[in-house]
């Protein structure tokens, strides 16, 4: 493989698959790493289109009105990326530029503006959902995808800032809800076997922050409700969550005020797919050249 | 003990249920505690008695029942007064 390479990430530069930026956890993405996104996008819709999902995608930006509402900055403030822009006169335009050509610091006059960035595909939906009124029966089934912003920068490639999830969110009943992240528990694990990856399925946590945090951690390991598809891709003690599949029992329905036809309160679930994440794991274990790759992983990704 | 720790669930609990309702050994999760609200009832509690739970005691079960926070608040006062 490549010789100079000291890191995986290195090599994925190398090989450019992905383009550096000088950020960590910022990336371009190369034709053959984009082939290999569009390869498990259509393989995620074949397993999923059978439940016939309503398809929608949302920019990676959200309303900041709805972001305050969700609740995601008591979670998980760290995460949060907001948008800031100009909107001074002439004036305050040419102090932005003396600043800018000082060197110092201009980004402190910039203001928020009303758009955040989506921490996850699904943010922005339940609003859209809620305005509706109530369920229909059957529930509700949604395929979203989008570029997801979290503030962790890391030398791993497998932790980047600006990356994209494809969910399937499932809004309705307790039972409608849990029928539907079972099912994907099991797709899952055939998924990633069309992969050849190597893989566990365990409890997991959200990465809740501060001390009240960790009681949010807890609980939610204790009622099962985060399950996570666990790669190893930068460390085999530390395996890297490519799949994610979530019981938000009724803490969307409750704070967008979506219910079911009943008027009981809707729960919710999603299964979110680490685009990003997944590709990275099939360079890690079948080799930079796709060319390479076994016969039925190359068949799966682009039958 | 138990009661003024009835009272704070009370007040920060957000249960559907008044806390004088509520025996010391039930279970606060089956009667409708929401893990936000346990949140808000841990920063109530050291507010109010003026400790700080230490990171073992910070999750769902120290918060279970009435008598499981004031089986929490036992441990923790011994600790204080020794330092």
């Amino acid at each position: 493989m490549c010789v100079k390479c000291e890191t995986f990430l290195d090599g994925l530069f190398e090989h450019g698959l992905l383009i550096d930026t000088g950020i960590d956890g910022l990336y371009g993405r190369g034709g053959t790493f984009e082939r290999v996104v569009t390869g498990l996008e259509s393989l995620i819709s074949r397993y999923g289109d059978e439940d016939q999902a309503e398809v929608v995608r949302f920019p990676p930006g959200m309303n900041r009105k709805f972001f305050e509402k969700s609740g995601y900055l008591k979670s998980f403030p760290q995460l949060a990326g907001t948008i800031h822009s100009f909107d001074g006169n002439e004036r305050a335009h040419g102090a932005l530029l003396a600043k800018l050509e000082g060197g110092e610091d201009w980004t402190a006059d910039q203001r928020a503006t009303d758009i955040v960035l989506a921490p996850a595909a699904c943010y922005p939906l339940y609003p859209a959902v809620a305005k509706r009124g109530p369920l229909p029966k059957p529930g509700l089934l949604f395929d979203l995808q989008s570029y997801c912003f979290r503030r962790e920068p890391s030398k791993d490639p497998a932790r980047m800032q600006m990356f994209r999830m494809r969910e399937y969110v499932r809004i309705g009943t307790p039972e409608q809800v849990t029928a539907f992240r079972a099912v994907w528990l099991e797709r899952g694990r055939e998924f990633v076997n069309d992969l050849a990856l190597p893989f566990d399925v365990d409890v997991a946590n959200d990465p809740f922050f501060g001390r009240a945090g960790r009681i949010m951690a807890s609980s939610q390991r204790d009622q099962g409700l985060k399950f996570e598809l666990l790669v190893p891709i930068e460390s085999v003690e530390k395996p890297t969550a490519c799949l994610s599949f979530n019981y938000h029992q009724d803490h969307f329905g409750t704070t967008w005020g979506i219910n079911t036809q009943s008027g009981d309160v809707a729960h919710t679930a999603c299964v979110g797919f680490g685009l990003e994440r997944l590709t990275l794991a099939l360079f890690k274990h079948h080799g930079f050249d796709t060319a390479q790759w076994p016969a039925p992983v190359r068949q799966a990704l682009w039958p | 003990m138990i009661e003024a720790i009835r009272k704070l669930v009370d007040e920060h609990g957000r249960m559907p249920v008044p806390a004088a309702s509520l025996k010391p050994d039930q279970d606060l999760y089956a009667a409708g505690l929401t893990s936000f609200a346990t949140v808000q009832l841990m920063l109530a509690i050291e507010e109010h008695f003026d400790i700080e739970f230490p990171e073992r005691m910070l999750n769902r079960r120290s918060f279970a029942s009435l008598s499981a926070i004031a089986a929490c608040f036992n441990e923790i006062e011994p600790a204080r007064l020794a330092s």
